[in-house]
């Protein structure tokens, strides 16, 4: 795959990624169960910056430290915001 | 001969753009975090008031805006591609096409704040407002400088110059502008999607 393809290939994700989690705040694939919902599109939210992260931003090829910085920022910042989230669900 | 010798030798790791431009995205990264944290901390506190605000928001407009501000990001990426080879014009007309994503962002958001004050919201109608008007008001601002970067890269390469430090000019304002689009992200789904 070119990298010019791969590039417009994470564009067409991201955008599906934004409706399917559109969708899920308006009741698709959880129903009643808007917690799960939220943990859902706070998940692919993330997922979705990843990929801005790596394939947009290079982080893919950049120095290992800097990756990790961004990729352990993803993860914890995630989980920081779903556990405050249901603290309060 | 050993497996390795077999193998392509992977590439040098590389920083797009500055090392400043970086440490300025890492600050945006960590204040923006606060400012997520905050909001979600004091959400949690006040669930009914600040669902039933996020309601009077106009989810399509931000989802527009998502798709404009992804788009826009595509068009960059593609931009610094198409510099890297060489293809200057090419590179020069992707980043109108990202600009003009950007105005639209701005157009939006302008009929959007028009619609909530029209309706008698403001900064200081509650606090879901308060962070609202405030959040977004700084990601405008981000916006609106991205747009200044984005035409700044525009008139060096339209001048058909791609040479190493252009490319790596162009990387810095294509970085910065991923990290627009990056905050705008995670704003859709803290005030207009979470339930």
């Amino acid at each position: 795959m070119t990298l010019n393809s791969r590039i417009t290939y994470i564009w067409i994700v991201l955008i599906l990624a934004t409706f399917l989690s559109w969708q899920f705040g308006h009741g698709f694939g959880f129903g009643e169960d808007y917690r799960s919902a939220t943990t859902a599109i706070l998940v692919i939210t993330f997922i979705k910056i990843r990929f801005v992260f790596l394939d947009f931003m290079e982080l893919r090829a950049a120095p290992l430290p800097l990756r990790l910085a961004f990729e352990t920022w993803g993860i914890g910042m995630c989980a920081i915001l779903v556990g405050l989230y249901w603290t309060g669900a | 001969m050993r497996e390795s010798t077999l193998k392509p030798q992977a590439a040098e790791p590389h920083l797009p753009g500055e090392t400043g431009v970086w440490m300025f995205i890492i600050g945006d990264v960590v204040i923006f975090s606060l400012f997520f944290g905050v909001f979600i901390y004091y959400r949690a506190a006040d669930v009914a008031l600040y669902a039933a605000s996020q309601l009077t928001l106009n989810q399509v407009l931000g989802a527009f805006n998502t798709v404009l501000l992804l788009s826009s990001s595509w068009f960059v990426a593609l931009a610094v591609h198409a510099a890297r080879h060489a293809r200057a014009r090419l590179s020069a007309r992707l980043l109108v096409a990202a600009a003009g994503c950007g105005i639209g962002f701005v157009i939006v958001k302008y009929f959007e704040w028009s619609e909530k004050i029209g309706a008698g919201y403001t900064l200081v109608t509650n606090d879901f407002f308060m962070y609202y008007f405030l959040l977004t008001g700084i990601h405008l601002l981000h916006v609106l400088i991205g747009i200044g970067v984005l035409s700044f890269l525009w008139s060096v390469i339209v001048k058909g110059d791609t040479s190493e430090n252009t490319i790596v000019v162009l990387e810095s304002g294509a970085s910065f502008w991923h990290l627009v689009d990056i905050l705008w992200i995670a704003l859709f789904a803290l005030l207009y999607l979470m339930r």
